[in-house]
């Protein structure tokens, strides 16, 4: 083996570790970083991070009863800052019931449904996200880490697929802008990676707790597309996708972002 | 291909006027400083004090009019993939081949002829 040849070899072996290997690990940056000192200080301190305060509604959420099981979260799965630890850093995962990956708020409605005997919570309601981002801080601080198999394998491909491919009347690909570009400005803010640590986060902009769905959805409406439904495949495909492609990376939930 | 257009450099330059008549460089300025509009400053920046929050991702349109002529100014804003296939830059004066387009929008160009001649007076100004 020449040496150029075993250079390539062990370049493919790492992209082949990295995952996408569009943006090399050593050059992966969580949006955190190219934030304002201001705006990491206040995700910094859970006194000033405003997303504590649905975290704090996910607690009480988790452990009040609901439904006509009468259960609460707590009654199956005790204290979630043990049970719960780098839950969400695995998530979307694969639901053999439905044959496709779930999000996390698509599993809490799921357990929702069948555990509690509750009617589900809608998507962004105040409810679903506190509870989604008490699950989440469980995991902050641990790396995401989405495994893929022969039955996820499928569904990440389409993520990745829609993630190169130009739509809208802008005509632009998720790639042309957070592979190609994070390093610029758009109308003076940073584009960053799009890597989703820190979901469900505290956007400034939103005055408001989000889930990524919401995001991916503002990034559709920008380049003019038509947009998903909340919960659609299309979406999850695309989250899975995300997550993967920062596999490794620090969970932040919740973030603050500008 | 018209006969004006008939020369090597035929993808690069859109010569005659998209609406026969010139375009009024004040209502040009409006609509790239308008990022709801023009969308220009996204991307680019220029020579606009008023606009706080201005894009990189494309060149500065500070001296745009010295370096292309009004036909290659016209190129650019109606189809730039004809320039240069991976731009990024939107096609301002199409309306079909694109994938899943928003209902709002589909079948629609993001600026009328009219725009785009108003647009390119007002670059044509910028030397």
């Amino acid at each position: 083996m020449s040496l150029r040849t075993a250079l390539l070899f062990a370049a493919s072996l790492l992209c082949a570790r990295a995952g996408a290997g569009e943006i090399p690990p050593s050059e992966r940056r969580s949006g955190y970083d190219l934030m304002s000192r201001e705006t990491r200080a206040m995700q910094d301190d859970d006194a000033t991070n405003p997303g504590m305060l649905w975290v704090l509604d996910g607690e009480t959420l988790w452990n009040r009863k609901a439904g006509a099981a009468d259960r609460a979260c707590s009654d199956c799965h005790g204290d979630a800052r043990e049970s719960m630890k780098a839950v969400a850093a695995r998530y979307p995962a694969f639901d053999a019931a439905l044959g496709r990956p779930v999000n996390l708020e698509q599993r809490i409605n799921m357990c929702r449904s069948k555990r509690q005997k509750a009617p589900p919570l809608a998507f962004e309601s105040r409810e679903l996200l506190a509870l989604a981002a008490y699950v989440a801080r469980q995991s902050r601080g641990l790396p995401i880490n989405i495994t893929i198999d022969a039955r996820t394998r499928p569904f990440l491909e389409a993520g990745r697929e829609a993630f190169f491919r130009r739509q809208g009347q802008l005509n632009l690909a998720c790639a042309q802008c957070h592979d190609d570009h994070w390093s610029g400005k758009l109308a003076g803010s940073p584009i960053t990676q799009a890597h989703p640590t820190g979901y469900p986060l505290y956007r400034l902009e939103w005055q408001g707790l989000g889930s990524l769905e919401r995001r991916l959805r503002g990034c559709l409406t920008g380049v003019r597309a038509e947009s998903y439904p909340y919960g659609a495949p299309e979406l999850v495909n695309l989250e899975l996708y995300l997550m993967w492609r920062a596999n490794g990376m620090r969970m932040e939930t919740p973030a603050v972002r500008p | 291909m018209s006969l004006l257009a008939g020369n090597a450099f035929a993808a690069d330059s859109i010569p005659a006027s998209l609406t026969g008549a010139k375009g009024d460089p004040a209502r040009g300025r409006a609509i790239v400083a308008n990022r709801q509009v023009g969308l220009c400053l996204l991307c680019h920046s220029g020579p606009f004090p008023e606009e706080r929050f201005q894009g990189n991702l494309a060149p500065d349109l500070t001296s745009v009019g010295a370096r292309y002529s009004e036909g290659q100014i016209r190129q650019r804003m109606v189809d730039s993939r004809k320039v240069n296939p991976q731009t990024i830059m939107p096609a301002y004066y199409e309306s079909e081949g694109f994938v899943r387009v928003a209902p709002a929008y589909r079948g629609k160009t993001i600026l009328s002829a009219e725009q785009i001649e108003d647009v390119v007076a007002y670059l044509a100004t910028l030397r």
